[in-house]
């Protein structure tokens, strides 16, 4: 290959990178999870695992589907722990668009939610909080139930939602 | 309250007694004579499984499995209704558990009643290394509270991630699919244990559905409920030949939102099912979250639009593999 040709590749990698990347970060969540103390208490106790739509079944089996039917993109998650007791697993499902988003977020939804100041919309049980930001749809989950678990449980979500 | 560990030991030197309660459940349990022609289904419950924080007391869960085996196969002694369960399976045959841990650690098959079953198994003769405890992989198993251990000279525990799975591809009907290797090469016979789940496609996960962790891309057969790729997929010779029990975990169930862990939508039945018959034990266990379903006052599977159309379709008569019919299925309630 000579000089010019191998200039014209360049040129044309770098217009490609131009173009693409932006569509990326559109989708991409960076790393959306708070380091270990970041919020008071909580300490990061898994590695990350990302998944792309297609691969999602590893991670949630039968519930793959209604995510990649709302146009998921990506699903990352990983774990913590709240003073060493409280377990809790964060989903951060990447979604084609905030329709998606609220889509997931509305279905799973029982009469028993309360509404919660997050994001562009929220919801909290007892052991678990989901919201909505943009394409973002984040659901935080605890493995116990502990007095302030719920307090606990809502301070992690303002911290994902802060690096969304 | 006395460890796990400790536990286990006592319960490997036999030392582990049954309390009276459980020992007169015992005696009522097998007091119950076998309807012939018809498939034995046994859900044994008991209320006090869980403590007052919510953990699961282990010698409950294994004086449970006592009553359980025990009223299925008629026999008090748990060596002997042990060694009933096994029967045909030579001395030296491996025998797998198949558990299932793919809803995380909240709603995935219980490591006390997996633990519970080795016990009973090798007090049977088994040896430890002849004992399998498997899934698809490490994380699925972690999930359930259990070790990953390849050591012969223990029971092992470990998934489809380290076997592998067969090149030649097995096909029925609808399912076109590789299966795991500790199935095909490693055991001569399987112990489904799975947990009860509601499913968001399937309407139920539980004995038969239970076998899309053995395959090498269960995304594959999801399509139209599941139906009749579960029912396709437990017809494959070696799935229908080698698992052959069931001792299902309806100690812990998501009723709805299933198949992850939603602990909005958990229960505790407190229950173990268990049986042959993988279509009555599917059957009997869809009834169980109908009772959930109605008593909270949210819609059926069916008005929900995923009804659990594969156990129908695994009684009928291409599939042949049990009946969902509730006049042949003699259900015992101890």
């Amino acid at each position: 290959m000579n000089v010019r040709n191998l200039k014209s590749v360049l040129v044309a990698i770098a217009l490609v990178a131009i173009v693409a990347l932006p569509g990326c970060k559109k989708h991409a969540a960076g790393n959306p999870f708070p380091a270990s103390g970041e919020v008071a208490g909580w300490q990061k106790s898994d590695d990350t695992r990302v998944f792309e739509a297609k691969n999602l079944w590893q991670y949630v089996d039968g519930d793959s589907e209604q995510y990649i039917q709302a146009g998921v993109v990506t699903t990352s998650t990983t774990s913590y722990k709240y003073q060493g007791q409280l377990e809790a697993v964060v989903d951060v499902h990447t979604m084609r668009d905030a329709d998606g988003a609220r889509k997931i977020l509305e279905n799973g939804q029982t009469s028993d939610a309360k509404s919660v100041s997050i994001g562009d919309a929220g919801v909290a049980y007892a052991q678990s909080v989901a919201f909505r930001k943009g394409p973002y749809l984040v659901r935080i989950v605890a493995y116990q139930s502990t007095p302030d678990g719920q307090r606990a449980l809502m301070a992690l979500a303002h911290g994902v939602e802060a690096k969304l | 309250m006395t460890s796990r560990r400790e536990f286990l030991k006592e319960a490997a030197t036999g030392a582990v007694v049954l309390s009276a309660q459980a020992r007169l459940g015992l005696a009522a349990a097998v007091n119950h004579p076998a309807e012939s022609g018809k498939s034995r289904v046994v859900v044994a419950r008991d209320p006090a499984l869980h403590d007052s924080t919510g953990q699961l007391d282990d010698k409950r869960v294994l004086a449970l499995l006592d009553r359980a085996i025990a009223s299925y196969t008629g026999r008090d002694h748990s060596v002997e209704a042990w060694k009933q369960i096994l029967r045909g399976v030579g001395p030296d045959k491996v025998i797998g558990l198949k558990t299932n841990g793919l809803g995380g650690k909240g709603i995935s098959t219980h490591a006390a009643l997996v633990l519970a079953i080795t016990e009973r198994l090798q007090q049977a003769g088994v040896k430890p290394g002849n004992i399998v405890i498997w899934d698809r992989n490490a994380r699925d198993l972690v999930a359930c509270g259990l070790t990953i251990n390849t050591d012969p000279s223990r029971v092992r525990c470990f998934g489809s991630d380290v076997s592998g799975f067969e090149d030649n591809q097995e096909s029925y009907g609808s399912a076109r699919i590789r299966l795991s290797k500790i199935l095909t090469r490693e055991c001569a016979m399987v112990i489904g244990v799975p947990i009860l789940k509601d499913h968001e496609m399937a309407g139920v996960t539980f004995a038969m559905k239970n076998m899309y962790g053995v395959v090498d891309r269960p995304q594959d057969l999801h399509a139209g409920g599941c139906n009749p790729c579960v029912a396709d997929l437990n017809c494959i010779p070696v799935v229908r030949d080698k698992v052959r029990f069931t001792i299902g975990d309806a100690m812990t169930s998501v009723y709805d939102g299933g198949p992850s862990f939603h602990p909005e939508r958990l229960w505790q039945p407190n229950a173990l099912i268990v049986g042959e018959d993988r279509v009555a034990i599917d059957h009997t266990a869809w009834q169980m979250i109908e009772r959930k379903r109605a008593e909270v006052g949210i819609k059926t599977l069916e008005a929900a639009g995923r009804p659990p159309r594969y156990i129908a379709t695994a009684a009928d008569a291409t599939h042949n593999l049990g009946t969902n019919d509730p006049q042949k299925i003699h259900l015992l309630e101890v």
